[in-house]
Order: C-alpha cells, then structure tokens, then sequence
C-alpha cells in the first residue's frame, strides 16, 4: 500500500480535493446559506407565532393559534404540547400531572422522535440564534477557547438536572434555564433575563466555541437522546467522499462528523448533530444530504445483500 | 483515576451551587399572591411549569409571569391587588388553562378559592379613625361574609364607629378591597393566609362555645398532686355538659 505524496492533497482514493469555494453570485451564496436561512425563519416564526398569539390576537377557525410557550402550549385550544425534559423533572419532584400536559409532553416527544431529536436545537430553539452569533463572531475576531470541556459534560448537567429535581423538589432545570427565560421573557415582557443571555453570549464568544450549546445544555444532551433514533438524518453518500474535511470546519459538534462511521451507515448516525444543514451546502463533493433513517437503512439492507448474496441465503 | 475524581467533585460543586439556587429561588417571595385554585406554594412550585397559559386567559390582565429578577420564583405567575385584582370569574378562566394541575382543577366554585386573606391595618384604617368609610365592605364580592361591617365603641364619644372586620372562612383574597382602599398606602391588604394566620393548637377546648366538640377525654392518672384520693373522671367537665 503506497502513501499519498504529502505536497498533493489528494483523497484516499487519489482524486484531487477540491476545497469548498464560496460562490461569487448571490444565488450562489443564498444556496450556500439556504439552511441558515430556512432555520432563522423556521426559529422567528415560531416565535412570531407565540407573540401574535398573545398580542396581536392571531386566531384560526376562532381559536388563538399558539397560547402558552415552549414550555407548555395549546395549538388552535385543542392540540396541548409541553416540553417533556420539563414534564420528567416535575414528575421527579414526586408531584402528580394533569393529563393536559402528560399528553402534550408525548405529543411533543414523539415529533422530535419522527423530525430528529435536535431539529429542536437548530430550527427551533431561541438562544440558538444567539449561540450561532457568538461562534460567527469569535471567527471573525479569532478568539481561542480558553479552556477545554469535554463534549459529553451535557450528560452530566442532564443527569445533575434529573437528580436535583427529585432532591429539591422543583424543576432543576427550568427554574435556571436561559431557553426558559429568553422565551419567557420574549413574550411576557422584560426583566433581567438579557443578564442570562449576556452570559451565555460572552461565555461562547469568549470562553468557548460553541461553549453552551455543544457542551453543556441539558435540553440539548435529552433531545440528543432522542435524536438516537430520529428518522431525519444526515445521508452520507460514501463514494464521493474525499476526506477534505470542509464539513467538520462548518459543523458545530464536529465530533459527529466521524468519516469512517459515517462510510459504514452512510448517514450521520450520532444523535448530537443538530440537523442544521450547514454541512451539506459547503460539501464540494454534495456527499452529503438530508435523508430518512429508514431510507438509508433499507438501502444499506439492499446494499449488503446485493454485495453478499451467499451469506444472505444461508440466513 | 484521579480524572474521574476531578470530574466527579467538580459536577458535585456545580450541583451544590445549583441545588443554592433553586433554594434561594423557592424561598424568593413568601408573600406572592398566586392565581385562583393554586396549590400550596411548594406543591405549586414544582408543578407550575411556566407557561403563561394562566396569564393569557386572564380577562383583565390581573397576572404577570414573574420575569427574572422579579419578587416571585422564576416564570411563576401572580397578581398585585393594589393595581389588578381578581374580579373572580365564574368559570375560572386561568385554572381551565391551566396544563399542569398547579391551579387545582378541583376548585369548581371561585367563592371557595383562597388566593390570600385581607388584613387590616387598624392604626390606617379610615374607618378606625372614627370615619365612615367601609368602601372594603362595599366593594367586596362576598360583601358580608368575607368583610363585615361591626360596630365598635369610640374612647370618649357617644359615636360609635363602624368598622370593617374580615373573616377568613369567607375571604378569598381577590384583593378588591386593597385595590378600592381610597388611603395613599392600603390599609388593607391581601397576602398569603400563612403569612397572616395563627393556629389555636388542638389541646385548647372552647369549652364556653356550644358547637366547639369536646376533643380530649379528662383521665386522671393515679393521685391527684392535692393528696387526695384518685377519682373517677369527668370532675373538671360537668359545666360543659349538655352544651352549657
């Protein structure tokens, strides 16, 4: 087996790499930002969805569209969803539930289970938007991460969260969340909630790159969870790949982004990639796309049955 | 070895700084006035999942989600009678929105609510002062149960003055009377009923009072301490016998 001259970038089959390059044209680059787009749109309208609501009297069929927050809610006074993470850390605290909010917090559970458990962080989530302006501008002014957190410290908070609840007797988590109190706040008027915000901006824009999201916020660890076995993935066409790693430079939990794991399932199988899209518009190979899990897995189910026919007989 | 140890104290630092918290945030304002049907405010606390759904069905704007930094625990909902009170709606409009339970579907009939209990401060109190006032008594939905007008004799006058008492099996702390009250500073005011109430203790027997039962059987035990010999019991409770 012969190495790869080093001077020449070449893949592991030895095509070229072709660095990605942002395009010149508007249409290009609003290509490259579609996602971005798509998601602060998806992220402002829910938003704008809750405010009309509660302000401007947005109504359908003479129900108000959205009451409530991303806590608990009531869609057209029918639907209720609630926020399961909040729902299991009460029922910790040893408290009962009204059905309303038991219903809700499944209904809720299983979109995220169908959509893909982090769809939540990136398309919807607030403070996603002020996360994702933190990192643009620690780009920008090249700041380094002042110290180092492992990735997996989220579990911890989760599990802290869990276990708090069921110490003190309330819901550790909602009662410091700043998705919480940014949303709250959002729609109920102001108090000193921009503090927590201001906090969590500074932390990720000084502190660490993509410090709350990536590495320590709870919702996102449970949603994480979920997203195991969420049906929409990132595919991953394993043949165009050529190892140029221009995905993992875009892609807030690179560490998702594992070539060889994701050559073997063709897709992006870790529950932690949030679905935002950013790596497939920088893709100079278009390797990867949004898929279906079911899909993917049917494919590979063909794949291996059509590599190895013998061993499917036997079975 | 020593990573795990490191990782270990250092989630159980952040849990201890956590848990102070969430101590500090419960404790945060024992004297918030809480929306009709609220439970007892740890039970509240926990269950409240800080929707706001309560705020939105309100009529009249009477609740206020606690931002933060507010009195109130975080996202909590509660009301200021002193510049919206309760105007107690029939069909309770806050509680059927409730999601959670935290405002007790059990209450069906907004009279039975307790979302606090007046009091009154005598030393401001027009009434008290020998005035007519009694604009409480007046404004307030259970007008002659939860406050009565009594009359109360005046120090060195024929007059008589007429004031307001509040009784707490009636009251259920709309706090109508604190918004009406026409002093610059309400004289009277509606807070938590834990804040305000005492209890008697079980052991004190209103003997005198003819509904009171009798909740503990007089035995002497051995020799009485006068020396004298052990009697049969019911010595001390004949005057309360036959309700007398």
């Amino acid at each position: 087996m012969s190495t790869p001259p080093e001077s020449v970038k070449t893949a592991p089959d030895g095509r070229p790499l072709r660095p990605f390059v942002m395009p010149e044209s508007l249409a290009g680059k609003l290509g490259v930002w579609r996602y971005i787009i798509f998601r602060r749109i998806c992220q402002i309208g829910v938003l704008l969805v809750f405010f009309g609501s509660a302000h401007w009297g947005w109504s359908l069929l003479g129900q108000p569209l959205l009451t409530g927050n991303l806590s608990s809610s009531e869609l057209l006074g029918a639907i209720p969803m609630a926020d399961p993470f909040a729902v299991l850390q009460i029922l910790l605290t040893q408290h009962a539930l009204a059905a309303k909010v038991l219903i809700g917090a499944v209904i809720v559970l299983a979109f995220y289970a169908v959509v893909g458990g982090r769809v939540w962080c990136a398309w919807v989530c607030p403070v996603n938007m002020v996360t994702d302006l933190a990192g643009w501008l620690r780009i920008r002014l090249g700041v380094r991460d002042l110290f180092h957190l492992g990735r997996n410290t989220r579990y911890v908070v989760l599990g802290l969260a869990l276990v708090l609840s069921a110490l003190t007797g309330v819901a550790a988590f909602e009662w410091v969340s700043p998705i919480g109190i940014m949303h709250r706040e959002l729609l109920f008027g102001l108090g000193l909630g921009w503090t927590a915000i201001l906090g969590i901006f500074l932390f990720d824009l000084v502190l660490l790159k993509h410090g709350w999201c990536g590495h320590l916020c709870p919702l996102g660890a449970f949603y994480a969870l979920v997203g195991r076995v969420a049906s929409l993935r990132v595919g991953f066409d394993t043949p165009t790949c050529t190892h140029c790693g221009e995905c993992a430079k875009v892609c807030p939990e690179p560490q998702v982004l594992n070539l060889r794991k994701a050559a073997e399932a063709h897709m992006i199988a870790s529950g932690e990639c949030s679905n935002c899209g950013r790596c497939i518009t920088v893709c100079p190979e278009h390797t990867l796309r949004f898929d279906a899990r079911y899909r993917i897995l049917a494919a590979n189910r063909s794949r291996s049955e059509q590599s190895d026919p013998q061993q499917r007989r036997s079975t | 070895m020593l990573r795990l140890a490191q990782g270990a104290s250092l989630a159980a630092t952040g849990g201890l700084i956590w848990s102070y918290l969430l101590r500090q945030q419960a404790r945060a304002a024992p004297g918030m006035v809480r929306p009709p049907g609220a439970l007892h405010e740890p039970d509240f606390l926990a269950t409240c999942i800080k929707c706001g759904q309560c705020v939105r069905a309100c009529p009249y704007d009477t609740l206020s989600l606690a931002s933060t930094g507010a009195a109130a625990a975080i996202g909590t909902p509660y009301f200021i009678p002193r510049e919206v009170p309760c105007y107690m709606c029939e069909d309770i409009p806050c509680q059927a929105a409730c999601p959670t339970g935290a405002l007790d579907p059990g209450l069906k009939d907004i009279d039975d609510s307790r979302m606090g209990l007046a009091v009154i401060d005598i030393e401001n109190c027009l009434s008290w002062q020998g005035l007519r006032c009694e604009i409480c008594h007046r404004e307030c939905p259970l007008q002659g149960r939860a406050i009565s007008v009594e009359h109360h004799q005046r120090k060195l006058s024929k007059h008589a003055m007429f004031v307001p008492v509040v009784h707490s099996d009636h009251c259920t702390g709309c706090g109508i009377c604190e918004k009406a009250c026409p002093t610059d500073e309400a004289a009277i005011r509606v807070l938590p009923p834990e804040l305000v109430q005492g209890r008697i203790g079980e052991h004190y027997r209103l003997g005198w009072t003819v509904d009171t039962p009798v909740t503990q059987q007089f035995q002497p035990q051995g020799r009485a301490p006068g020396g004298g010999p052990a009697e049969a019991p019911g010595g001390l409770d004949y005057l309360n016998e036959e309700g007398l």
